[in-house]
């Protein structure tokens, strides 16, 4: 951490509310780091949290209410595999008696037809459900878990039975990007209300495997080409997310619709966070659920008012039209390839690291994909970082 | 697999299962809910969609609406179909 960036922490820092920023619309609760699968390109922090720190089923609880105290409109409830906990129920049902909307993104693997139906009638009202590839044999080499795939194609079965509605999440690179279109076709014959094909981003886990991921440019034009006739084709049909990876965009997403601004991630041990990769900021510190209110953090924490608003910003952000727009794109990206959460996202175009990385991507994407780095809970042996 | 639905006058329309119009107390505002969805709705938007059932049509629908409002129903029709073909395209309302 650099001096100055101390000076401007312990500086007093204009709150959510002098920002003119309103409650938050939704909360990720990732309420377990662990999983089954073990996704190269997991989203999760590389320091995985272990079960004995995990919030209780009464501390969630008690988010619950605050968030909907605040007027949070919805709840996604993540991972890790958020079906290892077997309070996941109680969870489920408060959220309904409360009125948050909830959505389960989930692996499936742990999934079983009652649970579902009980799942269901407890007022769960959407389920994500994750595909690694459409191959069976790739998607269970991607996801290290053997039989992983066929289980999830009966889980999908499972989902619309008990007529909750789903949505496939497809997390496509260079290793499945042949087969898009196989992976809309599967939703329509899984019946999904909606499938998001996401490219995956770099940070944490993906980051290390990125030479592994990172697709060439006209793999990704071809893609796009597939997306866009499909959402053509399909529209009224199937709904259709289409999540680029943003080395190849002209400008950088507005991550998280800006830092602060919107959303609410909590970590399994009741970290409050800007994002689900924050904690990839080394300097962040991060208030806890256990020890001041949600509405406190999200108004007062210096891990969000740090990055809010423009008033942080360097140039090119700073004089760019674009600031309120994509908010200098993403913090996590701009530590991770510059070294400084402050820098405009080299995905931005006009970032002076744009040209540099983007060739050195391009460059990884032309050679032969190296071995993954799985992402293994509780062994540290292989951790990226 | 769902077919287009094409909103007219004898269309029932109603919420998908997975799609929420609900009232947010802490904000006093209607909205509509769906996976990583939220749609703020304007003050007609919210009347249109209190009287949305899947009992009454979209024709019943306007004739309740020129009643309330004192305007001709086929100006108030054309504003129902319109807002209704655009949410239902997005997958929000069914038949």
């Amino acid at each position: 951490m650099k001096s100055d960036e101390l000076k401007s922490g312990s500086k007093q820092l204009k709150t959510a509310s002098e920002h003119g920023i309103q409650a938050p619309l939704a909360l990720l609760a990732e309420l377990s780091h662990r999983c089954p699968l073990q996704c190269p390109y997991c989203s999760n922090p590389v320091q995985l949290e272990k079960k004995t720190g995990e919030l209780t089923t009464d501390e969630w609880k008690s988010v619950i209410d605050q968030a909907v105290d605040m007027g949070m409109h919805q709840i996604h409830l993540s991972g890790g595999e958020p079906t290892v906990r077997h309070d996941l129920e109680d969870i489920v049902e408060h959220c309904t008696v409360k009125g948050l909307y909830t959505n389960l993104i989930t692996s499936g693997v742990l999934l079983n037809p009652d649970r579902l139906k009980k799942l269901e009638k407890l007022g769960l009202e959407h389920v994500q459900l994750s595909f690694q590839d459409t191959d069976n044999e790739n998607a269970d080499r991607i996801g290290g878990y053997k039989g992983g795939h066929a289980k999830k194609l009966e889980v999908a079965k499972w989902v619309r039975e008990v007529e909750l509605p789903l949505t496939c999440n497809c997390v496509v690179h260079r290793q499945n990007i042949d087969n898009l279109e196989n992976f809309i076709q599967m939703a329509l014959d899984l019946d999904a209300e909606r499938v998001e094909i996401a490219q995956v981003q770099y940070y944490g886990w993906a980051l290390k495997n990125r030479a592994a991921f990172i697709p060439t440019p006209e793999q990704l034009d071809h893609a796009t080409e597939i997306v866009e006739k499909a959402r053509v084709d399909l529209k009224g049909k199937l709904v259709i997310d289409y999540v680029i990876p943003d080395y190849y965009a002209k400008h950088p997403k507005n991550c998280m619709g800006g830092w602060g601004r919107r959303f609410l991630n909590m970590n399994p041990k009741g970290e409050v966070l800007p994002c689900h990769a924050a904690e990839t900021i080394p300097h962040l510190k991060f208030d806890n659920v256990r020890e001041k209110s949600l509405k406190w953090i999200w108004e007062n924490s210096e891990a969000f008012n740090l990055y809010r608003g423009t008033d942080w910003m360097p140039d090119p952000c700073k004089s760019c039209d674009r600031k309120e727009i994509d908010w200098g794109g993403c913090r996590c990206q701009a530590m991770a390839l510059t070294g400084d959460a402050k820098n405009t996202d080299p995905a931005c175009s006009i970032s002076p690291l744009h040209k540099e990385i983007f060739a050195m991507a391009a460059e990884e994407a032309r050679r032969a994909p190296p071995e993954f780095i799985y992402r293994r809970y509780g062994v540290r042996f292989n951790s990226p970082i | 697999m769902k077919d287009i639905l094409k909103i007219n006058e004898s269309v029932k329309p109603k919420f998908p299962k997975h799609v929420r119009f609900r009232h947010n107390k802490a904000r006093d505002e209607w909205v509509i809910l769906a996976p990583e969805r939220l749609v703020k709705l304007d003050p007609v938007a919210v009347e249109i969609l209190k009287l949305v059932d899947g009992k009454v049509s979209v024709g019943e629908i306007s004739t309740d609406l020129s009643k309330k409002f004192n305007a001709p129903k086929e100006v108030i029709m054309k504003d129902v179909i319109e807002m209704l073909q655009e949410l239902s395209d997005k997958g929000f309302i069914e038949e």
